[in-house]
């Protein structure tokens, strides 16, 4: 026995030597991967030091993770309903998804962005886009929840979105696809010149967070693609990459990529705005949703507005120039001082960075090379601040550190390169796996980001994960940021396709976030308040049940009474007012989810029983030892039965005392 | 012994589960339990006890009808859907609680009734009987106050 045991312990030794002999770079790597390991390691019970909300893509949700450990915290509801949070099941938060086109129950996720104050972020809300059905939301920060989704008129393919400026006076809304204004009944070929393009300024109320679409830029027909808010001395600016400035409307992959150079829009929103207050612009016949939820009311409401306002660019005399810049450029990034706008030409092989202060300087010296539709083309050397040259294949995206450097992905050539702001060298590069897209670096799209970590958002994994079928995860990768050379330290897999994301740390954030909802606060329209007042009311053939729960019952929890072909409310309210406690009810044949409610909020979910007979609820989320037992029946009688409307708990009425 | 241990197994299990533990599976032997919790009793007065909890020392005056008042209207809204004052349903029946429990305790079960379950005799008791743990309903020492108010006029038969 004691034999065989050394033979083995020899077989082992001489396996490891073999095998660290054979690939010397191996077994360094082995060394780094332990402190690379720990420089992910969050440890059970101790909390990360960033949140990162990464859209969910073709998900239509967005995804909360905590950094550096890529642990999923949360995915919060946005543009799809979500039957595990009951969201656009239940009656309180379907209107969240209406729209001009009616309840549309899922959208494409893309740009998250935080909102901020003096250029750095506040943590109190995120806005994210649906690029489909163009419209932007709004989650509180306070609750994690979509409190607010607003619908872009005039919009195809809501790309260039939902960025905000330094104090969040707005978040902007670009067209990616141009279509025809007004919108008509067309000949498709028809459409250059026909064809517009809508740049969307939602304002953004300080005090409540409100939006509303202040005013819509209509530019000419090309797609508007990214873009970003300047600040610090470009606060009051906004830069949007164009590309199809062909105004191709078929073969775009070849026909609109025919000009050497497209466009990035610089557009004077503050010369706009101040146009606008003093009544320019036109109010023009439009439909569009606004769509608002109330914690107070745990409801929310669909209004469909009426008109919007439209300015034509060329209305307001040096608002809109067009920066040339090189092969359909793709990102549109501003660095933290404000001073420098890249723009990355997908189809090239450098970066074109364009300098703000040159730009304002070529537009008082007046040196423009022509006009498009009426607005100024600036001449390229004028503005040109360098080039990052042949650094990668396929740019996309950039983000900065604070200290003077640029990160870009390029998705050809799957690689992270980071460079350095005025000098144009490329620093390091990294590989991606594979084909990245965005990147993302805490507070990196403000005036103070958080340069500790970048994270890469891929659109393919293919081997970097055991297979799963046709279908494999895509992922982020987290690089540490803090050396001259990037580290690569983390993959972890992502819901739907990860687009950008928005980083912040930690503190901004939790220290605001809410436990529980007063149950004495709730105006809720069916909120029940104590178990003496749940009841059951009929009103013709629709039945109210108002409901009650705590650990671990419901009240009442014997209903009878009921008949097919009732159309049945429950409203439910839990009464619990302690953190962490939601409860659930699901109902056996209701064609909505369950409901999932949260301390001291009130639900609603519709149930029409099609079958006679005594017919079970549970409690659908584990909530104390005695879950099991939180259940209750109600009875179904024959439409027309003498059978009166009667709920106990425990064979009482329901009572305090 | 090996009995022994197993019940002592049980009863960590239930202590450690009542704070904000909400996904804890059902224990299968809830009765011995009880049993052997009784047997470890204390044996002073109860009302000498007055818990654990932001509540060190109270004296109490005449009843005041108006705390009284907003009181009930407290209770029932925070606190009835487990506790009638008549008879017992999750909780225990609260007839006559100020005449088993000092002003104290009772706030300190209200106010801070986590820790009040995981370490007072009293409240480990009652958990041990009723299984469901008091539910911790985040009212504020003034709101405790005025249901310890209602709660006296609520006298035992």
């Amino acid at each position: 026995m004691k034999t065989i045991f050394k033979s083995l312990l020899a077989i082992t030794v001489v396996s490891l030597v073999l095998s660290s002999c054979g690939n010397g770079s191996s077994s360094k790597k082995g060394a780094l991967s332990s402190s690379v390991a720990e420089k992910v390691y969050v440890a059970p019970g101790e909390h990360d030091e960033f949140y990162a909300f990464v859209s969910g893509g073709f998900s239509g949700q967005l995804a909360v993770y905590g950094l550096p450990s890529g642990r999923l915290f949360k995915v919060i509801p946005v543009f799809s309903v979500d039957a595990e949070k009951a969201y656009g099941f239940n009656e309180e938060t379907k209107p969240m998804l209406n729209t001009s086109h009616g309840f549309i129950p899922w959208d494409d996720s893309h740009h998250p962005d935080i909102s901020q104050t003096n250029g750095e972020l506040d943590g109190r809300y995120v806005f994210i886009n649906g690029n489909n059905t163009p419209r932007i939301a709004k989650i509180d920060l306070t609750t994690f929840e979509t409190t607010e989704i607003i619908e872009i008129p005039n919009s195809a393919g809501n790309h260039s979105s939902s960025f905000v400026t330094e104090n969040t006076e707005y978040v902007v809304a670009g067209t990616r696809f141009s279509i025809p204004f007004p919108q008509r009944d067309m000949p498709i070929d028809e459409y250059k010149g026909n064809f517009k393009g809508a740049l969307t300024f939602i304002s953004v109320d300080p005090k409540d967070g409100a939006m509303d679409i202040k005013f819509q830029i209509m530019m000419p027909g090309f797609n508007y693609d990214l873009s970003h808010p300047g600040r610090g001395k470009s606060h009051g600016w906004f830069f949007f990459t164009t590309y199809n400035t062909e105004e191709a409307n078929s073969l775009l992959e070849v026909n609109a990529s025919q000009n050497d150079k497209d466009f990035i829009a610089a557009i004077n929103w503050k010369k706009i705005e101040e146009y606008v207050n003093n009544g320019g612009g036109k109010k023009v016949p439009s439909r569009y949703a606004h769509n608002v939820y109330s914690d107070e009311t745990h409801s929310a409401t669909s209004t469909i507005k009426k008109e919007v306002l439209i300015v034509n660019p060329s209305d307001v005399p040096g608002a809109v120039y067009f920066l040339p810049t090189p092969k359909s450029p793709h990102g549109c990034d501003v660095d933290p001082t404000g001073e420098y706008i890249v723009g990355n030409g997908k189809l090239s092989a450098d970066l074109t960075i364009h300098s703000f202060s040159k730009m304002i300087k070529a537009i008082e010296d007046k040196k423009f090379t022509g006009e498009a539709y009426g607005i100024p083309i600036l001449d390229f050397d004028a503005v040109h601040a360098g080039t990052v040259k042949q650094s990668g294949l396929g740019p996309l995206h950039t983000e900065f550190d604070g200290k003077g450097n640029a990160y870009t992905t390029f998705f050809i050539s799957s690689e992270v390169v980071k460079w350095k702001i005025g000098t144009w060298e490329v620093i390091d590069r990294k590989p991606t796996y594979y084909s990245v897209g965005h990147l993302m670096i805490p507070g990196g799209n403000s005036r103070k980001p958080y340069g500790k970590y970048v994270l890469a958002m891929n659109k393919i994994t293919k081997d970097r994960y055991l297979p799963t079928g046709p279908e494999v995860t895509q992922s982020a990768q987290l690089y540490d940021i803090t050396g001259d050379k990037m580290e690569l330290l983390l993959d972890f897999p992502t819901i739907g396709e990860p687009h950008y994301a928005a980083g912040i740390p930690a503190d901004i954030v939790a220290k605001n976030s809410k436990k529980i909802y007063k149950l004495e606060e709730s105006k809720h329209e069916f909120v029940t308040k104590s178990e003496a007042d749940s009841k059951v009311v009929r009103d013709g053939n629709e039945v109210h049940i108002y409901m009650t729960m705590i650990r671990s019952h419901f009240a009442p929890d014997n209903i009878e009474g009921i008949q097919v072909g009732d159309k049945v409310y429950f409203h439910v309210t839990n009464l619990e007012q302690d953190y962490d406690v939601p409860h659930g009810i699901s109902m056996i044949g209701a064609q909505t989810s369950e409901l999932l409610i949260m301390p001291g909020q009130t639900e609603t979910f519709v149930w029409y029983p099609k079958q006679v007979g005594v017919w079970p609820f549970y409690c659908t989320d584990f909530c104390s030892a005695l879950h099991q037992e939180m259940q209750g029946y109600v009875r179904v009688s024959p439409k027309g039965s003498k059978v009166p409307i009667k709920f106990t708990l425990d064979g009482d009425a329901v009572d305090a005392e | 012994m090996k009995f022994k241990v197993v019940v002592l197994a049980v009863v960590v299990i239930f202590v450690t589960s009542c704070g904000n533990e909400k996904k804890e599976e059902k224990s299968s032997a809830p009765v011995e339990v009880k049993k052997e919790v009784v047997k470890k009793e204390a044996t002073t007065n109860p009302m000498d006890d007055k818990g654990i909890g932001p509540i060190t020392s109270l004296t109490l005056a005449d009843i005041d009808e108006t705390m009284v008042a907003e009181g009930k209207e407290l209770f029932k809204m925070k606190c009835s859907a487990c506790h009638k004052i008549s008879k017992r349903v999750v909780g225990p029946a609260l007839a006559g609680i100020t005449e088993r429990r000092s002003p104290e305790w009772i706030m300190n079960m209200i106010l801070n009734p986590e820790e009040m379950v995981a370490k007072n005799p009293i409240a480990k008791k009652l958990l041990a009987e009723y299984l469901a743990p008091m539910a911790n309903q985040n009212l504020t020492e003034k709101e405790a106050r005025v249901i310890l108010e209602y709660f006296r006029t609520k006298k035992a038969k």
